[in-house]
């Protein structure tokens, strides 16, 4: 078994060193009944050839990314990521290393995350940032759950164009709190108005930007219309790139942002890991779900970090913590700086134009397909189709000849037939004109 | 003595990215967006008109960075790091290829479903492997940490008291236990209640009898506990708790003690999160992710959370919607898509590798190692309860009387020695603690090395060298930080120093 070093020897030898006859006896605590004698029903140790074997064969099975044209967005973007940022974040220094508890030697992590809490409060247009949540998802959940107790309030509003899984777990979050979610119905044109619904008892309305359904808007309005009543603004963003383009949830005045980072530096990974983001105002720094870095020195007065202000979490607080989070998404929020730091200003705002302006080739050219409609006034690099029929078959039917459309709708709304013909589409950098043209190709067939 | 760049030979002084801009400088180059489209954006009154203020660096200035601060972390791959209840064992680089296969790491979540039956095979086979080692029925996959994975249980377990019509308000929890017990018990709505310890360290059985009742939700326990001790009395604390009609939650953070050779389900656990990153070897990578998927027993098999994989007639199939569910009653979802996918892949790469035997032999070296490190450490450092142990040793400060050199003082002069430091302060039943964990995946060789540096550092405390301890570290990057002052004026993001002054 290559992953033990002791030899049978060595075995021997400690047994005789701790005095005990044989392995069953320092396992003396364990009723006999309840002590296995022998190895449980599941297969031998197998080298590293038969373990590749096993997993590539699994792989084999799946449509990926890389080996078809890929239009799906949903929270989960497909982006080209540097050479540089998967190759540094597998040093053994950062991807073998625990949570920075003896800062002394953790520098490293600690100097690279307290960078990306600089980053992503830059992005976000916030005053300052957490080291990271697990996802965007749980992110949205703990931006509400610090709202109420921030307002001592217990409302929150999920706006309808909210990704339904944020919603689901935000909600599945507050169930046993008393936290009374409002969810609206999906908002695919993004029209709701939220002014009858803040009231006194609200803590915050969560909306998303870009919107699940790919609209954009200026959410302004809405912050100070939150304002008024004494409620706070919760930002969702599920595609970080945008924010290379489109006004930042603090030029909006909101007041946290939760946001999920994957689009720099992670990939899809079916959906995880990925990372979550958070960033708030200055005041509400105690409210902080997650650890903090921050800035000191040590005795000989040289600049370093340390974990700090951890009387907020659970290890210091208990029950009285504000999250109960403990390992986080380290080495993601790692392979995000990386990669943000390589794009630099000038490399994120291409992106994201890049972005946009590979959705508006595509979109443009959708829209001409008969049978197709962009529902979309603005969009950043996903939008919204309204096909002549359901959208599933559709592109289950594409997904036959290995062409991933998008997401139908229908999929995370299974019960809202208003919605049943609606398509999301994304593009981003990775589509190449080729792939756009065998779309329409596909589209003008099929429909 | 101090050089004049700050540096010390391979011991590299490394700026902030902030402070290495070069204004429009980019490692990163991309298409003209300009000549894909001449049409005006889409993005109606929402387009950005200020500037971020990212830095600009180059490829060759990146690398050299992250480098740079790579080299001021210790790593599992490079020393000994005994943290208790963290398990750092060896990260197989294996994992990390597998996960990064194509049809592994660019699949998305909600592609056709016929488009991703390899990744549905491999998270059933994933939890068959985990259901077997654990003697329970049924797995829920998604949670995203050990402290997800027991809000996700005891949320089971709530959902569940409440199909009986009766949700029940308080959750027991032992005095060692770890924060996010309490931490997450609260956040299901339950009143947390502390149960004293016995003099050996485990739950005091009589005292958890008097504080069950009819509102006792449930217990939850760590088995191995957080002191190192297997529960000897769990199967009666898990009758008792039934019979009062709770539930039984198990914190397995310390299940690599017990993988092959103890299967909760007999014990008479009901729901217990696995951390992926401890027992199954994915790597922790500086804080996370990691992955805590919860094993369930059959009176909470219905309740799991969604999503879940289903054997259907064409293939596998995945749950993602209540009124998908037939007959079970899921209480809803924990996390965005379907969980952890990447790490669940570098479980299985490891659980494949090491096999039932080898699964098995990992545990018993991992207690064959902590109970060795107990047998050459007692005697000098002060042992907290008697052994055997399990895979990690209890001590606590009782050693350094009078010395003057407390805990800390202590796990600061390792690292000179060049050891991590083990787990200090916690857990918080003993006095200064000190908890060690050498796991299965180091030798012999390295252990009494410890050893050897352990006992030096214990005489050399006890024999009046308090200054020494209190100047340590003194050959790392940094020497002791002042967390006071950056906990009394927090900076947690850069600012120019223009901006600061303005
Ligand atoms: C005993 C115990 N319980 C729970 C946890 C929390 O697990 P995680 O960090 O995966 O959320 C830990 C991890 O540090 C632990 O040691």
């Amino acid at each position: 078994m290559r992953y033990l070093p002791l030899t049978d020897q060595d075995r021997q030898d400690m047994l005789v060193a701790i005095g005990a006859p044989d392995m069953a006896a320092l396992y003396k605590d364990v009723a006999t009944e309840v002590l296995l004698d022998q190895p449980v029903d599941l297969p031998g140790v197998k080298g590293e050839l038969e373990v590749e074997q096993i997993i590539s064969g699994l792989a084999a099975k799946n449509l990926g990314s890389g080996a078809a044209p890929f239009f799906l967005g949903a929270g989960n973007y497909s982006h080209h990521i540097p050479a540089a940022a998967d190759h540094l974040i597998q040093r053994s220094e950062f991807l073998t290393s625990y949570t920075p508890y003896q800062p002394e030697v953790s520098q490293g992590t600690l100097q690279a995350l307290f960078e990306f809490q600089t980053q992503v409060a830059m992005i976000t247009g916030m005053e300052i940032a957490n080291a990271s949540l697990y996802d965007g998802a749980t992110a949205a959940a703990e931006a509400a759950m610090m709202a109420c107790r921030i307002t001592r309030r217990n409302k929150v509003i999920l706006s309808g164009g909210l990704h339904p899984h944020y919603a689901e777990v935000t909600a599945t979050n507050a169930k046993f709190l008393t936290i009374d979610i409002v969810t609206n119905p999906a908002d695919p044109l993004a029209q709701e108005d939220f002014a009858a619904q803040i009231d006194d008892e609200t803590a915050c309305v969560i909306v998303q930007n870009p919107g699940f359904f790919g609209q954009v808007r200026n959410h302004s309005e809405l912050a100070v219309a939150c304002h008024n009543k004494g409620a706070l603004l919760v930002v969702v963003v599920t595609e970080i790139v945008s924010l290379g383009a489109v006004l930042s949830p603090g030029d909006m005045e909101a007041d946290i942002v939760a946001a999920e980072g994957q689009s720099l530096g992670n990939a899809l990974n079916f959906g995880g890991p990925h990372v979550g983001l958070f960033a708030v105002r200055r005041k509400y720094l105690r409210q902080m779900p997650g650890r903090l870095v921050g800035e000191t020195e040590d005795v000989g007065g040289k600049r370093g970090w340390v974990l700090t202000l951890s009387t907020r979490e659970q290890h210091i607080r208990r029950e009285k913590a504000t999250s109960n989070i403990c390992t986080n998404s380290g080495l993601c929020a790692l392979a995000f700086s990386i990669h943000l730091t390589l794009l630099g200003e000038a490399g994120f705002t291409r992106l994201a134009q890049l972005n946009h302006a590979t959705a508006i080739a595509l979109a443009d050219k959708l829209d001409a397909v008969k049978g197709v409609e962009v529902i979309n006034d603005t969009f950043f690099n996903e939008f919204t189709l309204r096909l002549n029929q359901p959208a599933a078959g559709v592109v289950d039917a594409l997904a036959e000849n290995d062409l991933l459309a998008g997401l139908p709708a229908s999929r995370l709304y299974p019960s809202d037939k208003a919605l049943e013909n609606l398509l999301l589409v994304a593009a981003t950098e990775t589509v190449t004109p080729t792939d756009m043209d065998q779309l329409v190709g596909a589209l003008e067939e099929a429909l | 003595m101090e050089m004049a760049t700050g540096n010390r030979a391979l011991q590299l002084e490394e700026k902030l990215i902030f402070e290495q801009n070069s204004p429009g400088m980019t490692a990163v180059d991309l298409p003209n967006p300009a000549e894909l489209t001449n049409v005006k954006s889409r993005l109606g009154d929402a387009a950005r008109k200020d500037p971020i203020g990212l830095p600009g660096l180059s490829e060759p200035q990146v690398v050299r960075h992250y480098l740079r601060l790579s080299q001021k972390n210790f790593a599992i791959d490079g020393g000994f790091y005994p943290l208790g209840s963290c398990t750092m064992k060896h990260n197989p680089r294996l994992n990390e290829k597998m996960a990064r296969l194509p049809g592994i790491a660019d699949i998305h979540p909600l592609q056709p479903k016929a488009t991703v039956q390899g990744a549905y095979e491999l998270l059933d086979m994933t939890a068959h492997w985990l259901k077997v080692l654990t003697g329970m029925p049924a797995v829920a996959m998604s949670p995203a940490a050990g402290a997800h994975g027991e809000l996700c249980g005891l949320m089971t377990i709530r959902v569940a008291l409440e199909a009986r019509g009766d949700a029940r308000q308080r959750v027991l929890v032992p005095e060692s236990a770890h924060g996010t017990n309490p931490a997450s018990a609260h956040m299901c709505g339950y009143k947390v209640e502390a149960i004293p310890a016995t003099g050996q360290g485990r739950v005091d059985l009589q005292a958890l009898k008097k504080k069950l009742g009819p509102d006792v939700a449930a217990i939850m326990v760590t088995n191995p506990n957080t002191c190192g001790l297997f529960e000897n009395e769990i199967i009666e604390i898990t009758q008792a708790v039934h019979e009062c009609g709770g539930l039984v939650y198990c914190d397995g953070a310390n299940f690599n003690a017990i993988v092959g050779r103890v299967r909760p389900g007999d014990l008479g656990i009901d729901a217990m999160h696995l951390n992926l990153h401890k027992t199954f070897s994915t790597p922790h990578g500086g804080g996370g992710p990691g992955a805590g998927p919860v094993v369930l027993s059959e009176a909470l098999e219905a309740y799991a959370p969604l999503p879940y994989i289903v054997h259907g007639k064409d293939g596998f199939d995945m749950v993602e919607h209540v009124a998908d569910a037939g007959n079970d009653q899921p209480f809803g979802r924990m996390k965005g898509f379907h969980g952890q996918f990447g790490v669940i892949v570098r479980s299985l790469a490891y659980m494949l590798s090491m096999g039932a035997e080898g699964l098995r032999q990992a545990s018993s070296d991992a207690v064959l190692n902590a109970n060795y490190l107990m047998a050459e450490l007692s005697d000098i450092l002060t042992l907290s309860y008697d052994g055997p142990c399990m895979h990690e040793v209890l001590f606590d400060d009782r050693f350094l009387k009078d010395t003057d050199v407390t805990t800390l003082d202590f796990a600061k002069a390792m690292i000179d020695e060049g050891f991590h430091p083990m787990t200090m302060y916690f857990p918080l039943v003993v006095h200064g603690a000190l908890l060690m964990e050498p796991t299965e995946t180091e030798g012999k060789a390295t252990l009494d090395e410890f050893i050897g540096v352990i006992r030096a550092l214990a005489e050399k405390a006890q024999n009046g060298n308090a200054d020494d301890f209190k100047a340590a570290p003194i050959y790392t990057p940094r020497r002791r930080l002042n967390e006071t002052k950056a906990a009394r004026t927090p900076v947690l993001i850069y600012q120019s120093e223009q901006a600061a002054a303005e």
